[in-house]
């Protein structure tokens, strides 16, 4: 089952492969392996290349490497469920909160629990309030379930100033993690430390993202997707399916922001607002809807951008108020740039000059 | 292929579909047998795509009941009926636009598919294995209908014949015990008209077909059986020459002679038009 065709098939039909790198067709051994390990082969990969990153680039980077880690994760799991099946939410920010404030709270009331097991539980906590709110919002379609789970976005943020003691009001909640763990003392920074957590989780997610975006369920995602009649008259349950993306978008956020409340050791209602999820499903347009690794472009543009954006008004002399809304307008005008010259994203820019590459190279 | 099981593979009594006032379906009864082609026609707006929503699950009747292999089918839901064997094409081909032709027959292939989440994700157990059998049976499906060579467009790129056979491919890929076509000589020239009964018969030797037509020359030609619908009720059914010769459809689809109209004999004349789609009840 390794004929270029079928190779070559997988592409274009599992859109949503991200970790999938340009396979050329007759690599037989890679292809008969089965996908999770590909997708896990791959994952230790892409942890080996953040981790080289890491050591050469030092410190100071390694916040900024973690951020582009969790956010990353938090678009794929955006990408498997607008892009994948088709549902748009402005929630996803709040699920990353529910993540945030259980790191925050686990940490503060069970402070024996290991990091891996407050990541496991965030996961359920997580799939816990995904089931909820998917299951109340699995009949709405297109804007209405983007207006049902805007009322999340708004809404969540301002439990923590109604329960004030619990969840800190506005100040949001302090919390320290465990460093460095004693036989790898001296070999790297607290820092380097927790982005390399960060991102063994990222890439453990991812690969788990990209199996089911490239399994059976992913494409029962894809065939609701572009059509619900006709994918639930090929036996395909429309609203299992869909509750079922939704959960596992929910995962990843609030796993995505658990680990952004690790690294950072504080969590504030600001930081989640309903910005954060237009802001999330604005750069996963900018980045490309259709894959994966559209989810890595716009994590490195949310990250980057606005780091550019703030040096650029600094170097500028700008006053505070042109310094603290020039991101803003930076992110908005390369968004509008982007999708004007490429309508779908950077990840299509790029398979549009591949395509075109091979066109080349075959007709010469 | 056809299962030897004495009772209908799939049987509607009684069933009727109100919206609002309107009666699209007043009482309908309809058998259909392993392995037959049954025909099913009246003029526009005669209910029969509501027949066939309700027999795919699409629509719930208001009334009556419907029987899969002589018993209550698994479920209500279009899925549930989908699992159990029926399959459908649509008027408007409904292929998924942003999948490949490949992907879009595999969809199809789905019931047949076992291996769950912890299979998915472990790649052990049969999902991963499965999803090659699929991948294999797809290609086949293709192959046998003749678009095998478009296996990785996307739909949209092909002309419509084509798309018209990833139509049936996807609907015949899962083996289905019942296949229901609605209006499948809709747009084709009479050559591939031709091309289609051939295929049609093909299918009967493993399932049963329904099909709704327009076509009355196809229609005859094909079916095994024929129910004419008119104003939501069977008027006639039988062999295709009984039907041909039966006054009341003869009345239905050309109206009433005017001699007996003139003595109001006779009911009133339907629109004898042979247009294209169907209103919103039919």
């Amino acid at each position: 089952m390794t004929s270029p065709t079928t190779q070559r098939e997988e592409r274009p039909a599992a859109s949503g492969a991200g970790t999938t790198p340009p396979r050329t067709p007759g690599t037989s051994r890679w292809g008969a392996l089965p996908l999770p390990a590909r997708h896990l082969l791959l994952a230790a990969l892409g942890l080996a290349a953040v981790t080289g990153l890491l050591f050469a680039t030092g410190d100071l980077t390694a916040l900024r490497i973690a951020a582009v880690g969790y956010t990353m994760l938090a678009i794929a799991g955006l990408q498997l469920l607008v892009g994948g099946s088709g549902q748009v939410s402005l929630g996803h920010g709040a699920f990353m909160m529910i993540g945030a404030y259980s790191m925050a709270l686990l940490v503060l009331h069970q402070p024996t629990l290991p990091i891996v097991a407050n990541l496991g539980i965030i996961v359920l906590v997580s799939i816990v309030a995904g089931v909820a709110v998917g299951a109340a919002t699995a009949r709405l379609h297109g804007p209405y379930l983007a207006g049902a789970t805007l009322i999340l976005a708004v809404g969540l943020p301002g439990l923590t100033h109604r329960y004030h003691d619990f969840l800190g009001g506005s100040n949001g909640l302090n919390i320290r993690t465990a460093g460095v763990p004693p036989f790898l003392d001296g070999l790297v920074t607290t820092s380097e430390w927790r982005t390399l957590v960060v991102w063994t989780t990222v890439v453990v997610g991812l690969a788990l993202l990209a199996t089911v975006s490239a399994g059976r369920l992913g494409r029962r995602m894809r065939a609701i997707r572009d059509d619900e009649t006709a994918a639930s008259m090929a036996g395909i349950p429309v609203g299992k399916t869909k509750v079922v993306a939704f959960v596992i978008a929910s995962a990843a956020g609030g796993l995505a922001g658990g680990l952004q409340a690790y690294v950072l050791g504080t969590v504030t209602p600001s930081s989640f607002t309903l910005v954060l999820s237009l802001t999330l499903l604005a750069a996963l347009v900018l980045g490309g809807i259709g894959s994966l690794w559209g989810a890595l472009w716009a994590s490195v543009a949310i990250v980057y951008l606005e780091i550019w954006a703030t040096d650029l008004a600094r170097s500028l002399n700008m006053t505070r108020d042109a310094e603290n809304n020039l991101p803003i307008v930076f992110f908005g005008i390369v968004l509008i740039l982007v999708l004007r010259f490429w309508p779908l994203g950077v990840h299509g820019a790029l398979q549009n000059l591949r395509a075109r590459l091979r066109a080349r190279s075959n007709s010469s | 292929m056809t299962t030897t099981a004495p009772e209908h593979l799939l049987r509607a009594d009684g069933v009727t579909v109100r919206f609002g006032g309107l009666t699209a379906l007043d009482d309908v009864g309809l058998q259909v047998e392993p392995g037959s082609v049954v025909g099913l026609i009246g003029p526009n707006g005669a209910g029969k795509t509501t027949l066939f929503n309700v027999l795919s699950g699409v629509l719930r009747p208001t009334g009556g009941t419907i029987s899969w292999k002589g018993a209550p089918p698994p479920g209500k839901r279009t899925h549930h009926l989908a699992r159990a064997g029926i399959a459908r094409t649509f008027q408007g081909l409904n292929l998924f636009p942003m999948m490949s032709v490949l992907g879009n027959v595999m969809v199809g292939a789905d019931r047949l598919a076992r291996g769950g989440a912890f299979s998915l994700i472990s790649g052990l157990g049969r999902h991963h294995r499965e999803e090659r059998e699929l991948r294999e049976r797809a290609m086949a499906a293709l192959e046998r209908f003749g678009v095998a060579e478009h296996a990785l467009r996307l739909p949209g790129t092909l002309p419509y014949g084509v798309q018209k056979q990833v139509a049936l491919a996807r609907a015949c890929v899962g083996e289905p015990e019942l296949l229901l076509l609605d209006e499948p000589a809709s747009g084709l020239s009479g050559q591939q008209m031709d091309t289609l009964a051939k295929q049609i018969r093909g299918f009967s030797q493993d399932m049963a077909v329904v099909l709704v037509e327009h076509h009355m020359d196809l229609v005859m030609e094909v079916c095994d059986h024929i129910v004419v619908l008119n104003f939501g009720k069977v008027i006639a059914s039988g062999t295709p020459s009984q039907v041909r010769a039966d006054p009341a459809v003869t009345q239905a689809y050309l109206g009433t002679p005017a001699s007996e109209e003139a003595s109001g004999g006779g009911r009133a004349a339907v629109e004898p038009t042979h247009g294209n789609g169907n209103g919103a009840a039919g």
